[in-house]
């Protein structure tokens, strides 16, 4: 099985705002995209398990024209709390990007 | 046909603006210099103290190179979340370089500072006349957290950098505003059209991350009557259709529908044309008004004080099972803090185990070899700062010595640092994820101007 970091060419995670972070896969190619698109793995309930947030609240967005996919989702912890361990939440794509396509 | 060119020679304020990059912007002849200074990417501390996040030396190396172009020029230079956060000390600090720089230089001018920081009475008031509203994902909260903000502030939209400009300012300084106010300003107040003043500011606010360069630089904006063109300010780097349009999901949660005091941008039906090597012309943008005018609020508070102690652990028997040491250790610990007197609800703690499982937390998948090595970082969390350094020399000689296994000769870690423990002082949370109607876009934010 390829992984989402191996067919996709660029995963990245980052804040947007305090209380969101967001993660972006960017595509090559058209069947690249379609693949990951169409994966019965890479879906809002894979997102909610591998960030431990609610389904419900997880946004997805497919931008067919860039080949770029998007989950949007609340921070399970606001940015800089007590214990925060990723202030920009700029490493957080690792998860998805070794999830299984 | 009505245009407007906008320079923005940096993605943020205190980042170091390259000189030759500027010198090309100031060559296309812009009608204005737009600077964003802001972020809360670094996290509650800079808002709950009112600080900087730049060093005030990089600050006045980039105000000087901006405050020359536009003097010399004469063009407006408009910075918006002066320094980081936009609290009126942040103002204050831009507004005193800024000055410094003018009589060095022997630059004159008329000089807006406005400010965006607010009033807990005046918000407290708001929440009574329900004029207050949670956004998605925002923390519950009550009348009293506004008084328990450090500061708060609120997110200025394009409206108060017209009025300065109207009011003859040169050089406006404002508290904190939305990333696009600033670089809209002047488009939509030279009557451009609107959506694409909106779009084309946020392709622009970080500067060259919407071109196919490595950031860090500047990007040139001219919005008209249609739509805008981007074009980046170093030679050799492009904006290409798929530079620009994908910066449009950088740093949101949807990028379908990106909101503003004023209304909101659609981009989903944008046209985006290459009209050159490196310049970008983009038309067909949408721009919902909204029926009330809002503002973003801002605000943090602090939740305790912290201590931190580090300690490198090479120990094969701990890196076997680096989650079985740090339960054996919270407990031990625990029963001997418990036995000196404080109680759980005075203090927290927490271990970081870098090179483990620190910056990706939870279960390390089977199959991870075992690290070489790990840096524990230890967090204490307490009331007062006493209590949390107490606390970390309860912690000092176990972070030393507690072994895996008891009947064995104790381990002796590695400590990098003397004292081991090292007092971090407050430590702060974000509490507003709230906007505020207003009656009037100039109503939640005061102006004051001096000149040089």
């Amino acid at each position: 099985m390829s992984t989402v970091k191996d067919i996709a060419r660029y995963v990245r995670s980052k804040n947007a705002g305090p209380f969101w972070v967001t993660i972006e896969i960017f595509c090559e190619t058209q069947e690249a995209y379609e693949k990951i698109k169409n994966s019965p793995n890479i879906t809002p309930k894979k997102v909610a398990d591998l960030y431990e947030a609610d389904e419900n609240k997880i946004k997805v967005f497919y931008i067919d024209n860039l080949l770029i996919i998007k989950f949007s989702f609340p921070r399970p912890n606001p940015q800089g709390h007590k214990y925060e361990n990723d202030m920009h939440a700029g490493q957080q794509y690792i998860f998805l990007a070794d999830a299984e396509v | 046909m009505k245009s407007c060119k906008v320079l923005m020679p940096i993605g943020a304020m205190g980042g170091g603006i390259n000189e030759e990059s500027f010198a090309a912007g100031m060559a296309m002849m812009p009608d204005v210099i737009a600077i964003d200074a802001g972020s809360t990417d670094s996290g509650p501390a800079y808002l709950a103290n009112g600080m900087s996040k730049y060093s005030r030396a990089m600050l006045k190396h980039d105000l000087r190179i901006s405050v020359i172009g536009s003097r010399k020029a004469g063009i407006p230079l408009l910075i918006g979340t002066c320094s980081s956060c936009g609290t009126d000390s942040t103002v204050n600090l831009c507004a005193a370089i800024t000055q410094e720089i003018m009589k060095e230089e022997g630059l004159t001018g008329k000089i807006a500072k406005i400010y965006s920081q607010q009033d807990p009475e005046i918000l407290k008031k708001k929440w009574d006349e329900g004029k207050i509203h949670a956004l998605e994902g925002a923390p519950e909260i009550t009348r009293e957290t506004f008084d328990q903000c450090d500061n708060i502030v609120a997110l200025a939209g394009a409206e108060p950098f017209i009025e300065a400009i109207k009011n003859g300012a040169d050089i406006v300084l404002c508290g904190r505003a939305t990333d696009t106010a600033i670089i809209a300003a002047l488009p939509l107040m030279m009557g451009c059209d609107v959506a694409a003043a909106w779009h084309g500011a946020k392709i622009a606010e970080c500067g060259s991350q919407c071109t196919d360069g490595a950031g860090g630089d500047g990007v040139f904006l001219v919005v008209d009557e249609t739509g805008f063109y981007v074009k980046p300010l170093q030679t050799n780097v492009h904006c290409t259709p798929y530079t620009v349009s994908a910066h449009l999901i950088y740093e949101n949660v949807d990028p379908f529908r990106l909101t503003e005091p004023s209304g909101s941008i659609l981009p989903k039906d944008a046209v985006y044309t290459q009209v050159d090597e490196s310049t970008v012309y983009v038309t067909g943008t949408k721009f919902e008004h909204a029926k009330q005018y809002t503002m973003k609020l801002e605000g943090a508070r602090s939740v305790g004080y912290q201590n931190i102690s580090l300690v490198g652990i090479a120990d094969r028997q701990v890196m076997a099972d680096p989650e079985t040491w740090i339960k054996n250790i919270s407990e031990y610990a625990v029963a001997l803090i418990t036995k000196s007197g404080y109680s759980s609800d005075e203090y927290s703690f927490n271990f970081k185990a870098y090179g483990y499982n620190a910056v990706i937390a939870g279960p390390v998948s089977e199959g991870t070899p075992a690290p070489r090595e790990i840096g524990m970082l230890l967090t204490i969390t307490a009331n007062t700062q006493e209590t949390a350094t107490q606390i970390a020399k309860l912690f000092n000689p176990l972070l030393l010595h507690f072994p895996i296994d008891f009947t064995k000769q104790l381990p002796s870690f590695a400590f990098p640092f003397s004292p081991v423990d090292c007092p971090r002082g407050k430590t702060y949370e974000f509490m507003l994820y709230h906007v505020v109607d207003v009656d009037d876009p100039l109503e939640l934010v005061r102006f004051e101007y001096f000149q040089i």
